[in-house]
């Protein structure tokens, strides 16, 4: 295109490319642009296959696959309310214990640590999402877990009164919903810390300084210049996190009991949407009706997630490029850092 | 400030405002704190009992018998599965990923189709990797595409839809920070695109492009959950991409549900394994690039 601007001012035609010549750019603008073509059009398919091979059971149960609360492999009934419901607390657990965590440490690097210490400290935290997540299961199994229990025990005993937690006592076992709360809280931490410190590193230090020059305290300054300018992207990193925690499946499946039941505290066993496509997957594989409700669920899993990315990534647009418009180069490329943050 | 504060001294903090301060101050501390502790917990334990089992006996050597009495035997074939599926993966998802981040930056700009993309990539990241495993499984595992159910290669295909958008974002931010200067000066050195694309953006870019797939092939390599429904799994060592095969990640998840002690402690040797091939990953990563950071 641009070679085109010589040839326009009629400098001089030594400058213009013969058809042949312009081939090799013509071919390799048409290829990049057909690739990623190809991947969009990929997941559509794979979308609608997805849909294909779950519609036996979505037909046949309806809505009472997401809200009745029987799952039963040998009647050949999948309600799915307690893999949802299972999903739902761990991930409420993970984001309770996560998130206030992860901005604690995004505050911290950012805004109090000594500045020698800041890469270090935050290349620790990163690295907690190096951790496979099988290793994390592994590591739930044999060691959180039967630790936890005597705490939890301790915690149900004494709490006894509050709705949700109370009520198990000593019957409380390894494998529950708190234990699997518990392991994706510390998996979402890195990623939510991640996009907070992105996020925090956005704030004009212009206002920090008005802050502090009005006389406010450190934490005044965090509180009223720093917090609510940041807000919306650490909203939008917590709600990556969730979609992370909802995703989560094989450190779930080791640690939260496989039991096809509603729990009635938070320390029973339970099972999750992830989890059921894991664990029952391989006795699925003859029973058509059985593995269509496998991909069912798989479905609900993947609609959901992306429900919550679509609106996370709509929370951190606005917390890291909404807000300053002169520097929108800046702000481009802070956005894709965070898109990559959370995988990275 | 010290010229001003003996004439009109500011107002004095108050000690209830102070003490706030510094209780806040100590809880972002202790909060950075406790978010360090799963590291160094998962690490100790790691090492703790990992150790053990990398100096049992041909652990590294041998494969895994399969059996549940005697010999439970190494990690040998779940090591080079890894290695072979990651790396074919590899193979698919860093040239494709880079050649959309191209598009994107070198074609698409702003165009509504390039933020489509764009947008799709951004999701795609936080599509579950079951998800993934699933639609391989759907698509070719089922219909026994290319004469076998479960093989090495329609895993590795899993994995690379996984690494893709990773690839892809992080190539996208690099390749935005090549300068335009660079481009324009070509351009009016009469080069065509192509030659620009190849001889001035990548060769600018090269070190963080290595960085970002580097951290997408770190983080293949341990996910579970697509080789699940796409490989199975295997004990024998076999180079063969479209049969069965024996990994890293579903070899600890097998012994992780065994209740001989002998095959979890392979398990924790098989994780140690698996975390110190993944953090030599990022560590390389990170120092590429912190180098090019340099420079």
């Amino acid at each position: 295109m641009e070679a085109n601007v010589t040839t326009a001012t009629g400098v001089s035609s030594r400058f213009e490319r013969t058809p042949g010549g312009r081939l090799p750019d013509q071919v390799l603008r048409v290829g990049l642009t057909t690739l990623a073509v190809l991947i969009l059009g990929l997941i559509a398919y794979f979308f609608v296959r997805l849909i294909g091979q779950s519609s036996d059971a979505l037909n046949k149960f309806g809505l009472s696959f997401i809200f009745g609360n029987d799952w039963d492999i040998s009647r050949s009934i999948y309600h799915g309310a307690p893999l949802v419901i299972g999903t739902l607390i761990t991930s409420a657990i993970a984001l309770i214990i996560g998130v206030p965590v992860a901005v604690a440490t995004a505050l911290y690097l950012t805004e109090l640590c000594p500045r020698r210490a800041r890469a270090p400290l935050g290349m620790l935290v990163d690295l907690l999402a190096a951790v496979p997540s099988v290793v994390y299961g592994l590591w739930g199994v044999f060691v959180l877990g039967p630790k936890l229990v005597p705490a939890e025990k301790w915690f149900a005993n004494t709490f006894s009164f509050i709705p949700f937690i109370g009520g198990g006592g000593s019957s409380i076992t390894a494998p529950n919903y708190f234990i699997a709360g518990l392991i994706l809280a510390i998996m979402i931490l890195p990623i939510v810390s991640a996009i907070s410190r992105e996020v925090l590193a956005t704030v004009p230090a212009e206002n920090k300084e008005a802050a502090l020059a009005l006389g406010a305290t450190r934490w005044e300054m965090i509180r009223m210049a720093v917090l609510p300018y940041a807000r919306p992207g650490i909203t939008g990193g917590a709600m990556l996190g969730l979609g992370r925690a909802i995703g989560e499946t094989i450190a779930v499946v080791l640690v939260i009991g496989n039991a096809a039941t509603i729990g009635h505290h938070l320390f029973t066993q339970g099972y999750s949407l992830a989890a059921v496509i894991a664990n029952e997957f391989s006795e699925a594989a003859n029973q058509p009706l059985h593995s269509s409700a496998l991909f069912a669920a798989g479905l609900v899993l993947f609609v959901l997630t992306l429900l919550v990315n679509i609106i996370a990534r709509w929370f951190v647009r606005r917390g890291t490029r909404g807000m300053r418009a002169p520097e929108g180069g800046a702000g481009e490329a802070a956005s894709g850092s965070v898109a990559t943050a959370g995988r990275a | 400030m010290s010229a001003s504060s003996p004439a009109t001294p500011l107002s004095q903090i108050s000690a209830g405002r102070k003490r706030r301060d510094s209780i806040m101050r100590g809880s972002l501390l202790v909060g950075t704190g406790i978010a360090l502790v799963p590291l160094i917990l998962v690490i100790y334990y790691l090492i703790d009992k990992g150790i053990s089992a990398w100096t049992s006996s041909g652990f590294f050597t041998t494969d895994p018998t399969g059996s549940f009495f005697g010999d439970p035997g190494g990690i040998r074939s779940a090591i080079f599965g890894t290695l072979e599926i990651v790396a074919l993966a590899s193979l698919i998802a860093i040239p494709c990923g880079i050649a959309v981040a191209l598009y994107l930056t070198e074609y698409g700009k702003e165009h509504w189709f390039a933020n489509l993309v764009r947008y799709f990539v951004d999701v795609m990241t936080g599509v579950p990797s079951v998800v993934f495993g699933l639609f391989i499984y759907i698509v070719l595992v089922v219909s026994h595409t290319g004469g076998s159910g479960f093989a090495g290669w329609k895993g590795a295909l899993a994995l690379a839809l996984l690494m893709l958008p990773i690839v892809i974002r992080s190539s996208e931010v690099v390749l935005l920070l090549v300068p335009s200067s660079l481009r324009e000066a070509a351009l009016a050195l009469g080069a065509p695109r192509w030659r620009i694309i190849w001889k001035v953006v990548l060769p600018t870019a090269r070190s963080g492009l290595v960085t970002g797939s580097l951290l997408a092939v770190a983080r293949g390599m341990g996910e579970t959950a697509p080789l699940l429904f796409t490989v199975s799994f295997a004990t024998a060592l076999t180079g063969n991409i479209n049969g069965l095969m024996n990994s890293l990640p579903l070899e600890i998840y097998t012994d992780i549900t065994n209740p001989r002690d002998a095959i979890v402690a392979r398990a924790w040797g098989a994780a140690l394994t698996l975390v110190a091939l993944v953090l030599i990953l990022n560590v390389v990563a990170r120092l590429i690039s912190r180098r090019s950071s340099m420079t």
